[in-house]
């Protein structure tokens, strides 16, 4: 495999984590527009503890991503109070936050960004992004995550039948958090330098644009999503200056033709079901 | 910092207040009538500033570049809501967000092709002299910017609180399907709301780029995310509040440059808005409903 294609194989797995990480956040009804934060956090976390610390990549992801998660669980009280739009404007500001944090943040490079981590190969994210993906998938089966539509489809009717709507919003925020921060400790140690500029508003975006276009009702979802958001502008490569206003375009297409995502879950039963009977 | 210094960053923060006061306007006025954010407004307060750019490199006298702007803005913004917002009507939220989003990426693309990704310099003489006052001296541009800002904002609220269409608008913005019952077309009104809402976007967008003398494609998403904070610190569904929270984050911005270091100033401006969000989440001059958003 060429180097080409193992950045854009390795690109793909972490979009999806980061995309996951949204897919959960978005499963209790809350959309989370500052994952790119969390990412930010991760990534620099991670980031410290193998250069500075010296801890192998796998400890440093873990607690990169249970700090992240306390993170997510702190931010997810005070989301308690708000809903929709408003959430989503708010975690816009955390995610802002954040990226202004780090470049104020000189022990770690502020704007200057912070090198010298290893190298880590297709392999190993594919194995981070292939795990957190079954979690999920087997998660989606189980009654937590009957627990989880609940809230997201009515959460006043949910919590009238004794659900406890409040403890899986929060938890759904920190697992989140800690999924993105997973997601940014492999960019940090994909890209090998990683700058504030890398964790802003239009990165939270990304993330949230892979669910919604791969799917936002089916964990997979997020896996067409981030293939497609990081494969098509290599595509449109050929249209030079004008690829970018393209992909624009077939964004609009694809959300006009099919607002539900690509995969859905009718779409979803139908391919698992196929394949069991070849 | 002495009285003149101190006075000097009043005024160049009700400068930017203004600006960020009209660009919010435009936010609210989609937001507080479909209840979606329109994230296309930041590149249509771009393209606005480039039209003017490029009419007042032209040779075009002032008004002439600030109106050709806001018809540009305009006319995109009409496009947007017939093919981005208009067939979405009905799905979530996210849903018509993501595809103005997609403008916003075929905007900047634009942009970038036609004018360049380096910034374009306004030259000096075109900018205007500075009136010097004792010690505090204020550009013409800045007492032009604050003075078009009142103006279209004065403007906006006649339209708003006084005219039939105004009232139409509020109609909508309060409940559309009894609006419709009661005879108000819905779907006009709402392409009148995407109008107004570029028009606003596209005059800040030349206000700001004259102000600065120089633009680039790059300007709309950073000023577009502070606008969305003055319009959630103002109140997103009380289009009033955007008033006062303007200048206030304008000065709020320009004194944490000057005691604190620029860099800093991020954090505090969104500080504030997520503090707005959690204690007051109906805005500084929000009444009692408070935070009724729609589900995503």
């Amino acid at each position: 495999m060429s180097t080409y294609y193992a950045g854009l194989l390795a690109d793909t797995g972490i979009l999806m984590l980061g995309a996951l990480s949204v897919y959960i956040i978005l499963a209790t009804g809350q959309l989370s527009l500052g994952n790119a934060g969390f990412m930010g956090i991760g990534a620099y976390v991670a980031s410290w503890l193998t250069v500075e610390v010296g801890l192998p990549l796998t400890a440093a992801l873990l607690i990169a991503a249970v700090f992240a998660g306390i993170v997510g669980v702190v931010i997810g009280f005070p989301a308690l109070r708000l809903k929709g739009i408003y959430l989503a404007m708010a975690t816009l500001g955390f995610g802002e936050m954040v990226r202004s944090f780090f470049l104020n943040f000189e022990p770690m490079g502020g704007a200057g960004g912070f090198s010298g981590m290893a190298h880590v190969s297709v392999g190993y994210i594919w194995l981070w992004a292939g795990g957190v993906l079954i979690l999920v998938s087997v998660l989606e089966r189980s009654r937590l995550w009957l627990e989880i539509r609940a809230t997201h489809d009515d959460e006043t009717a949910a919590s009238l039948v004794g659900l406890n709507t409040t403890a899986t919003k929060i938890g759904a925020f920190g697992f989140g958090a800690a999924v993105a921060a997973i997601a940014g400790g492999l960019f940090a140690h994909h890209q090998v330098y990683i700058e504030p500029a890398n964790f802003g508003f239009e990165r939270s975006i990304d993330l949230v644009l892979a669910v919604i276009l791969g799917g936002s009702t089916v964990a997979p979802g997020a896996l067409v999503g981030a293939a497609l958001l990081v494969m098509l502008p290599e595509t449109l490569r050929f249209l030079a200056d004008w690829r970018l206003a393209a992909f624009g375009t077939l964004l609009i297409l694809v959300l006009l033709v099919r607002r539900q995502g690509i995969l859905d879950r009718g779409l979803f039963r139908m391919l698992t079901l196929r394949r069991q009977g070849t | 910092m002495s009285g003149a210094l101190l006075l000097q960053q009043v005024v160049n923060g009700l400068t930017l207040g203004a600006v960020y006061t009209l660009i919010a306007l435009s936010f609210s006025l989609v937001m507080g009538i479909l209840g979606i954010l329109n994230l296309a407004i930041a590149e249509l307060f771009m393209i606005g500033g480039y039209v003017g750019f490029t009419l007042i490199m032209a040779g075009a006298p002032l008004p002439v570049a600030i109106i050709g702007g806001m018809v540009v803005a305009a006319a995109v913004s009409v496009v947007i809501e017939k093919i981005g917002y208009e067939p979405l009507r009905d799905a979530p939220a996210i849903t018509p967000m993501l595809s103005t989003l997609g403008f916003s990426i075929i905007l900047q693309n634009i942009a970038t092709n036609l004018w360049g990704s380096d910034p374009l310099q306004l030259p000096d003489d075109r900018l205007g002299s500075r009136i010097a006052l004792g010690e505090v001296s204020i550009g013409t541009m800045q007492l032009l910017v604050i003075g078009a800002s009142i103006f279209l904002v004065a403007a906006l609220a006649f339209i708003i609180q006084r005219t039939t269409l105004g009232r139409a608008l509020r109609a909508v913005a309060e409940n559309r399907d009894v609006a419709r019952l009661l005879g108000v077309r819905a779907n006009h009104i709402l392409l009148i709301a995407f109008i107004l809402s570029g028009v606003m976007a596209g005059a800040a967008g030349v206000l700001i780029s004259l102000h600065y003398a120089a633009i680039t494609p790059y300007i709309g998403v950073e000023t577009g995310l502070k606008a969305i904070a003055v319009m959630v610190v103002g109140g997103v569904t009380r289009t009033w509040g955007a008033l006062l929270a303007g200048p206030l984050i304008g000065l709020a911005e320009v004194a944490t440059i000057s005691y604190g270091g620029s860099q800093i100033r991020d954090f505090v401006v969104y500080g504030l808005m997520i503090l707005i969000l959690l204690v007051r989440p109906q805005g500084l001059l929000g009444g009692a409903r408070s935070d009724h958003g729609p589900r995503v």
